[in-house]
């Protein structure tokens, strides 16, 4: 492609780096991460619709630890794309855009993602259900 | 037949044809995932435990079923339109870009039909 203009610059290559821009980056990252997720929500739906030989074999796949560790990463992913969407939502209305409030809201949303995240399998593993 | 004029139809549609709705849909099936989210995760914490047994139990329940199946819907259509933007975003070819996206509906209207007809062959009791 010929430079024939001077083209902008994106964001990333002017300014000063800032942990804003990770969480802004991860809400994208989450985002489609949980849309690969979909394939396992689909596949667990359609093992239980296939009946209890189906389901049982799903179980079993669900259980193994690389998809155990998989799933703790989408329900992170899940807590903290809902979380920062809701922050996000705010924006949108024109609220939260002060420098000292954008921080603290990032802060907020990813130890609040992380907590919900711990507590979600601390209660199903308490719960007997993982 | 369109009473539109060419120009009222153009006004307003900006630089990527297509208005505000896209960006206006993302919003609002945000804001309805945020409650089928939720109730989706607190639903399985309330679980006495995942067997077949309890779980189909659970999905076969007339308001279960009726949220899943929104729950499967919304969240594609949210799916489809995240990803939409990020093959926008990062895409340059304009072929590759089109043939992505396309690529892409297709994949989530198959996971839609999927999801939703488990759901309903759960709720209806003609799994085997």
């Amino acid at each position: 492609m010929s430079t024939k203009y001077q083209r902008p610059l994106s964001p990333f290559m002017m300014y000063r780096f800032e942990y804003t821009m990770i969480l802004s980056f991860l809400h994208r990252m989450t985002g489609c991460a949980l849309s690969v997720g979909l394939l396992l929500l689909a596949y667990w739906l359609l093992s239980l619709a296939g009946g209890p030989a189906a389901y049982a074999q799903a179980q079993e796949v669900f259980s193994s630890w690389p998809v155990q560790l998989l799933l703790v990463g989408f329900s992170f992913s899940f807590f903290y794309h809902l979380l920062n969407g809701v922050r996000h939502l705010f924006w949108d209305v024109g609220m939260g855009f002060e420098k000292s409030t954008a921080r603290a809201s990032g802060w907020a949303v990813f130890i609040g993602a992380v907590v919900l995240t711990a507590l979600l399998w601390v209660a199903l593993l308490v719960g007997g259900a993982a | 037949m369109s009473l539109q004029s060419p120009v009222g139809k153009v006004l307003g549609l900006g630089s990527a044809g297509q208005g505000s709705g896209h960006w206006w849909t993302q919003r609002v099936s945000a804001v309805a995932l945020l409650f089928l989210g939720l109730w989706f995760v607190a639903s399985l914490v309330c679980l006495d435990d995942f067997g077949y047994a309890s779980v189909s139990g659970w999905v076969s329940s007339p308001l279960n079923s009726v949220l899943l199946i929104l729950l499967v819907g919304t969240v594609v259509y949210h799916s489809f339109l995240g990803v939409e933007v990020v093959v926008e975003d990062y895409v340059s070819h304009h072929g590759w870009k089109i043939g992505a996206i396309v690529a892409l509906k297709f994949i989530h209207i198959v996971l839609a039909a999927l999801g939703i007809f488990a759901v309903l062959r759960v709720a209806f009791g003609s799994a085997a």
